[in-house]
């Protein structure tokens, strides 16, 4: 009835089919509009968090006068404005500089008050600063710093010191700190290990939870459209689920190759536009060549810094660090990915995942929440172990690697991280399908842990 | 029709924690044939099913497909439409016919050379690039018949296939599926609508609180249920034929119109139809005779509340 040739191809065939979930979740998730737009945004986000900040900061805010009223001459005609705050100095009664200050003549008021018992400590807990306006932390600290200085100026002066050689010294002093680590590894940087780990485990942590979600998404899909049946018809439900998870995987692993090439292009973009002028090699060498003479003394800071930060840049260990991301965020999302899954498979709808999410989540926000003390301790007792459970070393992990990890406590983790993924794949895999045929009602915890025995 | 059956199965056990799903099933499905599994709700019907369709496994028993103990190859042989059914709503039919086919095992140039041939006899060649959710329900249905016979499956399964698809539609499968039998396919219905059953069924297994309680020869099934019941129709005297069967009948129902009467009887004791005719010919002219063989329905019925009473008593 049949021809036998459609039979002969089947061991093949049977191996193709989790190749075919495969590629359909890939597909149908890269060819969706939110995908090409999300690849387009992310690093215009990226680049708009980078450079929003610094682009507010440098913006010309309105120039904000501050009215000086020193009854003790502690600080008049002595204190240095800068681009927003100007200082203009009055000698009024306070009652009147208070009305001028309610007539919006001025932003704020300085009132130091007479200088009485010859006593410098109590006179500078007298001052104060009055606005009918919210006074911003940045202005508060700018104003405080400029009278601290005058009030230590003071204190030097009765002590018999120069203000000026005490500034002269002051910016000589510069200990940079270098650390050598002693097994020959790259020199390390605090500064540049920090901001590395934390990208690290942010990036890993989004990602987890970005496609982990749409893992879950996907089978609640299936189970609404009805179709798991279906398909389970013609695939075990593990292939089903191990395809989704890895399609799914591979989506993730395009979106981040599309934003490193996008996100350098920009970078390349910007440097050779930008930031090419300034500091090309002809540039920064003719300025090191002046620069004894003093004549660009900030222009010679500047590029020292640049200088300095691709430096930095470059000893970073890209040769660890690249390929020990690509392994985190894979195992952590095979992790999380297998659990999500099982969660999708045991609801009807999205909106009853709530009560399994958290807990199945919270060791990842854990993680995260402990990034900080981690980073302030990266070789302590709390980062070793939270970097070889697997349910917090993705992330952990990622934070201690720039500061450098010893091979044997990275193996130990790779080790228990793959063991991890192999363990909550075959419980989810067990609740999974369980959960996708069963409809009408919400599991509780104790029937999914019923049904890893089934 | 005669040799191996298509599917057997033997003993077979299947629990769910503490809940026995099925317990000391045994079956044969003969091939070619279209084989109804009855039952009420519950009953173990869909666990069956998932079992032959390899989607759990049995905790006990035997299963064979054409002979051999099932293979997990098997299933690319087998076509399912399961009572749970639907499509991915975002996906188009095409490329999800495709899917669908290529999972099944087709090639990619059979499966679009099949799917051209079922589009084409749908008369739906308009819809290839069409989502499902922009199709009707009806035409929704259309697409997962094709689905689910598309690879020519020896085994088809139909789990409750009319609920759910408008008259027309049920229609047109009914007939597709008696056409694919034509051309070889054996069909398992799973139902408990007893027309259908009737209707197109050659065997039936039924099955009752996960045991099976009853299978066979639709035919012969409902012969074992008969119960000596006749209609006839005459003309003559109706007091005088009442009088003719004496003890040996028992007069159901009767109905006068003129000199003509159609009753129902039941015989009593060991008389046989030859020795009612012996008695009522003398008094009447038949014209009609006919054994009152219980309906589908009826057996079904029966052998559940049958089966209840016992198990309670």
């Amino acid at each position: 009835m049949y021809s036998s040739a459609q039979f002969n191809k089947k061991p093949l065939l049977q191996m193709g089919k989790i190749g075919l979930i495969i590629r359909r979740e890939y597909l149908t998730r890269v060819r969706k509009k939110s995908f090409i737009i999300m690849t387009i945004l992310g690093p215009l986000i990226m680049g708009a968090l980078m450079i929003v900040p610094v682009w507010m900061a440098s913006v010309n805010v309105s120039v904000k006068t501050v009215q000086v009223l020193d009854e003790a001459g502690l600080v008049e005609g002595l204190l240095t404005p800068n681009d927003n705050i100007k200082f203009v100095y009055t000698r009024k009664s306070l009652e009147q500089a208070k009305q001028d200050l309610e007539a919006s003549k001025y932003f704020a008021l300085v009132h130091v008050p007479r200088f009485e018992d010859n006593d410098l400590n109590h006179l500078q807990r007298q001052i104060k600063l009055y606005s009918s306006e919210q006074v911003s932390l940045s202005t508060k600290l700018f104003i405080r710093t400029q009278i601290e200085k005058q009030v230590e100026r003071l204190k030097l002066q009765s002590q018999g010191v120069d203000q000026d050689l005490v500034d002269n010294v002051k910016k000589s002093v510069n200990v940079p700190l270098e650390i050598i680590p002693l097994n020959g590894g790259a020199k390390s940087d605090v500064e540049v290990n920090t901001v590395l780990g934390m990208f690290g485990g942010i990036l890993i942590y989004l990602f987890i939870f970005l496609f982990g979600a749409q893992v879950m998404r996907g089978v609640i899909e299936e189970k609404t459209n009805r179709i798991v049946e279906v398909i389970i018809s013609s695939v075990k439900p593990f292939q089903l689920m191990m395809g989704k998870i890895i399609g799914i995987a591979l989506v993730g692993l395009t979106q981040f190759l599309l934003w490193v090439v996008l996100t350098g292009s920009i970078y390349t973009v910007f440097m050779a536009t930008v930031v090419k002028d300034k500091f090309s090699a002809q540039n920064v060498e003719s300025i090191l060549k002046q620069s004894p003479d003093g004549t660009s003394v900030e222009d010679f800071d500047q590029i020292m810094e640049t200088q300095e930060v691709i430096g930095r840049v470059n000893s970073i260990n890209w040769g660890l660090m690249i390929p020990a991301f690509l392994f985190y965020f894979l195992g952590g999302y095979l992790l999380y990915g297998a659990m999500f899954a099982a969660i999708g498979g045991a609801v009807d709808s999205e909106s009853d995942t709530q009560q399994f999410m958290l807990p199945v989540s919270a060791p990842l926000i854990f993680a995260f929440v402990m990034a900080q003390t981690v980073l302030n301790d990266p070789n302590g007792t709390m980062a070793k172990w939270l970097s070889i459970i697997p349910f917090t070393s993705p992330i952990i992990m990622m934070v201690r690697l720039p500061f450098g990890v010893h091979y044997s406590e990275l193996l130990l983790s790779f080790a228990m991280l793959i063991l991890g993924f192999i363990f909550t794949t075959w419980a989810a895999g067990k609740i999974y399908r369980t959960g996708i045929l069963m409809y009408g009602k919400r599991p509780t915890w104790r029937e999914m842990f019923r049904w890893l025995r089934y | 029709m005669a040799g191996t059956p298509i599917f057997e199965a033997r003993s077979v056990y299947k629990n769910y924690g503490n809940y026995a799903a099925l317990q000391d099933v045994s079956m044969a499905v003969e091939r070619g044939s279209i084989f109804g599994l009855l039952g009420p709700n519950g009953a173990g019907k869909t666990s069956l099913i998932r079992i032959i369709n390899q989607i759990t496994a049995p905790d006990r028993g035997e299963l064979f497909f054409d002979g051999k103990p099932l293979r997990p190859e098997d299933v690319n042989r087998i076509g399912y439409l399961p009572e749970e059914r639907g499509l991915y709503r975002k996906m188009q039919v095409g490329e999800q016919c495709m899917y669908l086919a290529r999972l099944k095992g087709l090639s990619d140039a059979d499966a679009k050379k099949k799917l051209r041939n079922w589009f084409e006899k749908f008369e739906i060649q308009g819809w290839w690039n069409k989502k499902i959710e922009e199709l009707s329900k009806g035409m929704a249905q259309k697409v997962q018949f094709i689905v689910t016979v598309l690879h020519e499956p020896e085994l088809l399964i139909l789990d409750e296939p009319f609920t759910g698809f408008d008259p027309v539609n049920a229609n047109l499968i009914r007939d597709e599926v008696l056409e694919l039998r034509r051309n070889g396919a054996t069909v398992i219905f799973s139902t408990h609508r007893m027309e259908t059953v009737e209707e197109l069924c050659d065997s039936i297994a039924l099955i009752n609180k996960s045991r099976k309680i009853l299978d066979g020869r639709l035919l012969d099934i409902r012969k074992q249920f008969r119960t000596n019941t006749f209609k006839l129709e005459f003309h003559g005297n109706l007091i005088s034929f009442t009088n003719a069967l004496w003890a040996g009948a028992e007069l159901l129902e009767k109905k006068q119109d003129g000199d003509h009467c159609t009753v129902t009887l039941k015989l009593l004791g060991g008389n046989t139809v030859n020795n009612l005719f012996q008695a009522i010919l003398p008094v009447c002219e038949l014209i009609s005779f006919q054994e009152i063989i219980p309906s589908m329905s009826d057996v079904f019925i029966r052998t559940v509340q049958q089966e209840t009473s016992t198990t309670n008593g």
